[in-house]
């Protein structure tokens, strides 16, 4: 059956199958995707109650005709309870930003030897880089616990071999939560950098040398200028993800490092008070609107560019 | 007087790979020297080794009088211009050129007067501005050349500079590249898989194969004078003759054999040594009659070539010995010969290169 | 340009040693007696054999697995087809929505969309009578969502550099599509499907916010119940869990690594 399926489709007619290969993602984009953040919006504009599901239908037709539940109550707390919520947006917003920071710390070397390497171990590195990824980033953060924690391997091993003389607080600080994001986005910062960095004629390095350049002004003026793109790619893939981020926060963190993803799964999950929760997640979207446009843009320039160069023909 | 460049006894292996084998040549200053040769014969090696970014195996690499074992290519008073050009794809025309400048210090006035100036001598004054993926090939190697030249280098190591350009642009370029090089008086080494362009260019050319120099010589020299068949085969079109010496005289000798060709030469050759005989195509003559001149030989025209100012020919001897020649259009009363038709060739001994290899 | 910089060696060692260092302390004590990260008590194979018996756990994993599969394969399905749209059909009507539609997933906080995508269903549910209750179905519909985005994205990168060339002969041989796309281009850049598949296989399996949103009762997935353990407390099973899965996906690597060499080994005569 199968097999006939897969001869009635390779023997459609051009037309019929272009607008089926673009109506088939389209749509359940379309409805999976793009109508739960409506979905959201109305939400966010009802109010708690008891049952399920533990919201008032935003509009409806009742005993007495059209009834709405609209208010723009949830928003109202969230102004009101600053500290409580605008307080950890903003703490989102730093610790997401200096995540991307130290990602980029690491990730711009490991892309950069990755890039200067012969092609055999080229392909060694780019494994050894995604090998962690494709191993449940859960479990490698789980690890990182057992490392950090005042009595882990980290601690134990420094107290015996006397380096420390007492265990080191690295859990719920902004330390475990950079490392937590490095050991998770990592790759997403390598990969884009590695590919433009693998671009980079190594002729121009020497031509840079040639005329005079030391090592840290090829770098200054040639090699960054010309891995910004990688940069920006790579930091937004980073940094946008990393403001939601929930779980290493809530493995990692102390009341300190208090993130919105958190703030959302508690006011999901533990006060049941789901409008606010989507009040929060809006928050959030309206937060990172501008990221996320702007990596928009950046993406469609790139597939632009990738075009086939067309000098001018005067000579 | 030491000369402007020296190369001692230079090797330089990768891994199992000889690049340059042995290697010694002298350069003297103001010089445009060619070095010529087929891909792989270590040129373009030789070239990044006087530039600094290789370092010798072996041997030493004198500038000026200066060693330069451990200088880096950017302290070194040599400038390199790449193949494929090697423009900072994100720097404008002027930024391109003025950066060895800006490396050095210049700034301000100083360095905008200097880079006008060489716009101006590149000829592409208004396009300082542009970007090299506005430009054209021509004008990217133009940019290219500005920039290796802004520093006043000694010496400029020019890589295949008119490989990538069309073969019209490659004549014009060629005259432009010759004249900037009097103008400046710099030293330029050019490398080239092109002989035509190395006889245009170049005041010396070295020819290259499998890492050696196989003769050094002025462009007439090498075509006249070649020191090997594999020289000879090189430059231009050339015909062989293998023979074995029949007899000697004090001005030449004659081959032993059915052709019985002579050739003027100075070597030492004892009777019954094998020789090779080369011939230049434009000093081979073709004619319907026999005129009694010097190594008339019959033969029939197997193929021929019409160019426009000339005809190229390849005929037979009936013993089976190729020649070609090249016949240049002029009026003659004689119709010219077509193909299968039966003629002779003849050629005078003094323009019959004797070789032994 | 061989010379590396003492520094960037340093940097880059310092990053492999961040990413590498707790599976490694992980896989050490996972044969560790004893119960803590800081005591080594002998080596033992106990927590691999509670692993075995640990109902829970191996339930959690067989659901996890089947969700992935099923989700990965409908995401590359879909993914194919976002990334034909956008590198053979040129400007076409819907492309500017397109674009949007499928490039926000990638970016977006897997805490906003798995909410989302929870009220969704409730209120299909209310509406239409589907999904009844949340459980693999809404999970897999999930995951689908956010692969087929990731997919499209590295089926694109090989599209873009196929050579239109072999399509043209085959057309100039008389087939049409769609039966060139799927008969001559897929196998050419089958590696790519194969890459995306597995890419939408691994987002989905090491899920946890979105699958913790849309799941219902009796369809734990791993991370779920990993998560749920981590809060509670140390249990050493999950580093044995953790060695084999690293294991498996080391040893599936190498091996596709080894037998791709061998057959490009095999394909060029020298």
């Amino acid at each position: 059956m199968v097999r006939g399926l897969v001869r009635y489709v390779a023997h459609l007619p051009a037309v019929t199958g272009r607008r089926l290969v673009i109506a088939l993602p389209l749509i359940w984009l379309a409805v999976f995707f793009f109508l739960p953040l409506v979905e959201t919006l109305q939400v966010s504009f009802t109010t708690p109650r008891r049952g399920i599901p533990p919201y008032a239908p935003l509009w409806g037709f009742g005993d007495d005709g059209f009834f709405t539940n609209f208010t723009t109550g949830n928003y109202e707390l969230l102004l009101q309870y600053w500290s409580d919520y605008f307080g950890p947006a903003l703490n989102s917003i730093k610790l997401a930003f200096f995540s991307t920071l130290v990602c980029l710390a690491f990730a711009y070397p490991m892309a950069w030897w990755i890039a200067r390497s012969t092609e055999k171990w080229r392909t060694v590195l780019l494994v050894m880089v995604m090998l962690p990824f494709w191993t449940s980033s859960l479990l490698r953060l789980y690890a990182l616990i057992g490392l950090l924690n005042p009595n882990g391997f980290i601690n134990a091993a420094g107290l015996w071999l006397g380096l420390i003389d007492a265990p080191i607080q690295m859990m719920q600080t902004d330390f475990s939560i950079y490392i937590g994001m490095v050991l998770t986005y990592l790759p997403l910062m390598i990969l884009p950098l590695y590919a433009v960095m693998v671009r980079l004629d190594a002729d121009l390095l020497a031509a840079a040398a040639d005329l005079g350049a030391s090592g840290p002004e090829i770098f200054r003026t040639i090699i960054l200028p010309l891995t910004v793109p990688g940069i920006v790619a790579g930091s937004l893939l980073v940094f946008i993800p990393a403001v939601g981020e929930f779980v290493i926060p809530a493995l990692l963190g102390g009341p300190d490092q208090l993130m919105m993803g958190k703030v959302l799964w508690t006011e999901f999950f533990r006060n049941r008070d789901w409008p606010v929760a989507s009040a929060i997640a809006m928050l959030l979207l309206a937060i990172l609107t501008v990221p996320i446009i702007y990596a928009r843009y950046q993406d469609g320039r790139e597939t632009a560019a990738d075009g086939p160069e067309q000098p001018a023909e005067a000579k | 007087m030491a000369p402007f460049i020296r190369l001692k006894s230079i090797s330089k292996s990768f891994a199992d790979v000889v690049a340059v084998d042995n290697l010694s040549l002298d350069i003297e200053k103001g010089e445009l020297f060619c070095l010529l040769g087929a891909s792989g014969c270590g040129k373009s090696t030789l070239l990044r080794l006087l530039a600094g970014f290789e370092s010798p195996t072996t041997g030493t690499i004198e500038i000026d009088g200066h060693d330069m074992a451990g200088v880096a290519p950017a302290d070194r008073p040599v400038n390199f211009m790449f193949q494929n050009y090697a423009l900072f794809p994100h720097m404008s025309v002027a930024g391109n050129i003025g950066y060895g400048l800006r490396r050095a210090g210049l700034r301000g006035d100083a360095l905008g007067e200097r880079v006008d100036a060489l716009l101006k001598l590149v000829r592409l004054q208004n396009l300082g501005s542009r970007k090299p993926h506005q430009l054209s090939g021509g004008q990217r190697q133009r940019v290219a050349l500005a920039r290796a030249l802004a520093r006043r280098p000694k010496l400029l190591l020019l890589d295949e500079p008119l490989a990538a350009l069309d073969k019209k642009l490659r004549e014009d370029t060629q005259f432009e590249l010759v004249d900037i090089q009097e103008k400046l008086g710099t030293t330029f080494i050019v490398v080239t898989h092109d002989q035509e362009e190395a006889m245009t260019l170049a005041g010396r050319i070295g020819i290259m194969d499998a890492g050696q120099l196989v003769q050094v010589d002025e462009p007439r020299k090498l075509y006249e004078r070649p020191k090997n068949s594999f020289v000879a085969d090189f430059l231009g079109t050339i015909s062989f003759v293998d023979g074995v010496v029949g007899q000697r005289d004090k001005t030449g000798i004659t081959l032993d054999g059915d052709l019985k060709i002579r050739a003027l030469t100075d070597l030492d050759l004892a009777v019954g040594k094998a020789v090779k005989l080369a011939i230049r195509p434009e000093k081979i003559y073709l004619s319907r009659t026999a005129s009694g001149a010097s190594n008339e030989i019959e033969v029939v025209v197997e193929d021929l070539a019409y160019l426009g100012f000339a005809t190229n020919y390849r005929v037979k001897t009936p013993s089976g010995q190729m020649f070609k020649l090249q016949q240049q259009q002029r009026r003659s009363t004689e119709a010219p010969l077509s193909w299968g038709e039966t003629g002779y060739v003849h050629f005078d001994p003094q323009d019959v290169i004797v070789l032994e290899d | 340009m061989g010379r590396m910089n003492g520094l960037v060696l340093s940097l880059g060692a310092l990053g492999f040693g961040i990413l590498y260092l707790p599976i490694i302390v992980m896989i050490i004590y996972s044969f560790n007696a004893g119960k803590l990260v800081s005591v080594w008590s002998g080596a033992s194979l106990k927590w691999y054999a509670s692993l075995l018996e640990n109902d829970q756990l191996l339930s959690a994993f067989g659901t996890s697995l089947l969700i992935a599969v099923w989700a990965a394969t409908i995401a590359t399905i879909f993914g194919i087809c976002i990334a034909v749209a956008f590198v053979r059909f040129g400007n076409f009507r819907s492309r500017l929505a397109l674009s949007a539609i499928a490039s926000a997933p990638l970016v977006m906080p897997e805490i906003v969309t798995g909410l989302s995508m929870l009220l969704l269903f409730i209120s299909m549910e209310s509406l239409f009578g589907w999904p009844a209750g949340r459980g693999v179905d809404t999970i897999i519909i999930a995951h689908a969502t956010f692969g087929m985005c990731f997919a499209a994205v590295v089926v694109q990168a090989r599209l873009r550099d196929f050579d239109m060339a072999i399509e043209e002969a085959a057309a100039d041989l008389g087939a049409r599509q769609p039966f060139i796309f799927l008969s001559i281009t897929l196998p050419v850049i089958a590696p790519a499907v194969v890459a995306a598949w597995l890419l939408a296989f691994t987002l989905s399996f090491d899920d946890l916010v979105i699958a913790s949103f849309v799941s219902g009762p009796g369809s734990s997935t791993l991370p779920i119940l990993v998560f749920s353990k981590v809060r509670l407390g140390v249990t050493p099973e999950i580093n044995a869990l953790a060695t084999v899965m690293i294991l498996v996906v080391a040893i599936a690597v190498i091996g596709a690594s080894w037998v791709l060499r061998c057959r490009l080994a095999a394909r060029s005569p020298d």
